[in-house]
């Protein structure tokens, strides 16, 4: 079985690689490195929100809030910029971390005690998150020139040739590969999203794990959510609107199962690759605004039809003469 | 409830009764009713009213509205005012149809009514003052980038969606008049669906598809703001002009950088001016608001009226370096 997972990721990286190539014949500038390091920034909130999403997904559930989760941490943090100016951005990462790990406890909590269904627990909080944007904003925008300078500098400070942003991205991406692949809690994620039952003999408590599995995803919601304000220097209601789709879409394109217990996080990180080089792509192609919406959603859908047709075992019969019986 | 109703009624009466003999004052009451108050937007429009009562002397302003945007409350505040027996209501209105069956119970006690910023139905007021007109917004968004162009140069559209109404119309309106701008080049219009993150991206990606971009205009707020931050990371501050309509408040830090020369929108001090002038000059200059009417507004010239009794203020008002600093905390 594990001997597909890789297979599956270079063709993907094949895939990105082709459509990199095809971009360049119509905008040659697209590849050049610095610009390729601009979509890996541009595409690295999506990279951390696809990893928490995928360690979600694996243990069969969903999480829709974490667009909501975002921006309710991000106006929070701006806010808290605002009336304490001089507060230094550790705490500020502190704070965002602790707020969204907590929104992503609430969504865990729902589904661990109470068992109702995670799409419907993540799409009642991502309304509620929302809605308390609104209720503490008060509707208004918390604006670029109201920021400290710290506040917007820190994830654009360059390092070594790639911004901080680029920076959290990558340290993300090697925290959960170690974590999935090399501690008890992530190999838990496998055993609860694979098979319930067989975990739950194992000593595994799955409705714990899945609660574990909302607060990583809330956590990383709450990082980017800092990130995300800073870069884009402005906090409203609607920022990332819409973003949940595009983070789960990430993960399906990466090759994680819906049905859960199937994926890696190479596959969650290509998937957010290859929707991030679309994305900054369409803008200098030259295709006209109405085709790009089509466009993106075929890209969707080819890369999730290959990769169900690719996963997919054939059942083996092991009962010949029962088969014949019938 | 309907006791509290009495009373009211009967206070109304009272005081009906007692400024019947204040016909005999001199002063021309005016009252702004605002949709809350307490916004920035509204108290600096209430400025500009007081601006107009000190220009024609012998007016006074009844500055009002509720505390919330309700029509509800803003209905209560009408009949107070009609029991005041004020002179003129000029309101911002909260809702286009609930407030009519109150402000005609004015208008038949002789009230005079006209609507300002945000309008009310034909039949429950006299006329209604727009801040600007499609046409005039049009012409000002390209004007904007062209004034700094004077030797032509290519400018890119950044809009809201492709379906967006009020946008569309503009550019529409923008691309009418182009024919005024000569040396100007409308080189690519993108879509950012008002969304900071894709219109971050459609901006970075037209200064990566015309290396010489002098400048892009985003006739929308949000548009504007995520321009103006991907042309400062982009390192283009100076080469290229963020341009538009947005808020003062959202926009300071663009003016502040560099990455934006000058904007647009209305400005509520004209407007609260316009609104008091316009009010006044029903009131007591005997204008008649009708199809075609052109009624003077003090400095800000004259209104002329279409068809529904509407009228455009002016061109939206160019916000840059030398005026931000006042505005950023108003709207």
């Amino acid at each position: 079985m594990t001997r597909f997972i890789p297979l599956r990721e270079a063709i993907l990286a094949g895939a990105i690689f082709a459509l990199l190539m095809m971009i360049a014949t119509r905008f040659a500038g697209f590849v050049a490195p610095s610009n390729l390091a601009n979509v890996f920034n541009d595409t690295a909130p999506l990279i951390i929100l696809a990893l928490g999403q995928m360690v979600v997904i694996l243990t069969r559930c969903i999480d829709l809030s974490v667009a909501a989760n975002l921006a309710l941490t991000g106006m929070a943090v701006a806010m808290i910029n605002v009336a304490m100016p001089g507060l230094p951005i550790p705490v500020i990462l502190a704070i965002a971390i602790t707020l969204g790990a907590i929104m992503g406890a609430i969504n865990g909590i729902l589904v661990w005690k109470l068992a109702i269904p995670p799409i419907v627990v993540t799409l009642g909080t991502m309304t509620i998150f929302r809605g308390i944007i609104f209720l503490i904003s008060d509707g208004k925008w918390v604006n670029a020139h109201e920021m400290s300078p710290a506040f917007t500098g820190f994830a654009r400070t360059v390092l070594l040739g790639l911004p901080v942003l680029s920076w959290i991205a990558i340290l993300t991406v090697v925290i959960f590969g170690i974590m999935m692949a090399r501690t008890p809690f992530g190999r838990s994620i496998f055993a609860v999203g694979g098979n319930p039952h067989a975990a739950v003999y194992t000593g595994i408590n799955v409705g714990k794990t899945q609660f574990w599995a909302f607060v990583v995803s809330g956590a990383l919601a709450g990082l980017t959510g800092y990130l995300w304000v800073a870069r884009y220097a402005v906090a409203y209601v609607d920022i990332a609107g819409g973003f949940e789709l595009e983070v789960v879409a990430a993960c399906v394109i990466g090759g994680i199962s819906i049905a859960g217990g199937i994926g890696s996080v190479g596959g969650a990180v290509l998937g957010a690759l290859f929707l991030g080089v679309v994305k900054n792509a369409l803008p200098v192609v030259n295709i006209s605004p109405f085709w790009q919406l089509a466009i993106s959603g075929s890209a969707i859908l080819i890369a999730v039809a290959f990769n169900a047709r690719s996963g997919r075992t054939k059942g083996r019969i092991i009962l010949k003469s029962a088969e014949t019986a019938q | 409830m309907s006791v509290l109703k009495k009373l009211a009624a009967t206070a109304a009466m009272a005081t009906a009764m007692m400024a019947t003999p204040a016909f005999a004052q001199d002063d021309v009451r005016i009252a702004l009713v605002v949709k809350a108050l307490g916004i920035g937007f509204f108290e600096a429009a209430a400025e500009g009213a007081q601006e107009a009562a000190a220009e024609l002397g012998n007016v006074e302003i009844i500055y009002t509205g509720p505390t919330d945007t309700t029509a509800e409350g803003q209905i209560e505040v009408i009949n107070a005012l009609i029991a005041q027996n004020v002179d003129a209501i000029a309101i911002s209105s909260n809702d286009t149809d609930a407030l009519v069956p109150a402000l005609q119970r004015a208008m038949q006690r002789g009230i005079t009514v006209i609507s300002w910023d945000s309008g009310v139905a034909p039949e429950g007021r006299q006329l209604h003052l727009n801040p600007s007109s499609n046409p005039l917004i049009g012409n000002m968004i390209i004007k904007l980038a062209a004034d700094h162009l004077p030797d032509g140069g290519e400018v890119a559209l950044l809009s809201a969606t492709t379906t967006s109404t009020n946008q569309n119309i503009w550019i529409d309106e923008m691309m009418a008049v182009m024919g005024d701008y000569p040396g100007i080049e409308v080189v690519a219009t993108v879509y950012g669906d008002d969304l900071a993150d894709k219109s971050y991206r459609e901006a970075t990606g037209l200064m990566q598809s015309y290396p010489d971009l002098d400048a892009i205009i985003a006739p929308t707020s949000v548009g504007i703001v995520a321009a103006a931050q991907a042309v400062v990371d982009a390192g283009k501050v100076g080469q290229v002009n963020v341009t538009g309509l947005g808020l003062p408040s959202e926009m300071a830090g663009a003016i502040e950088s560099g990455a934006s020369q000058s904007f647009a929108i209305w400005n509520p001090i004209d407007l609260g001016y316009s609104a008091t002038m316009l009010a006044y000059e029903l009131s007591q200059n005997g204008a008649v608001a009708e199809a075609g009417a052109e009624i003077p507004m003090g400095r800000m010239g004259s209104l002329t009226l279409d068809e529904n009794n509407e009228g455009a203020m002016a061109d939206p008002f160019v916000y840059d370096a030398s005026n931000i600093d006042q505005f950023k905390s108003i709207f």
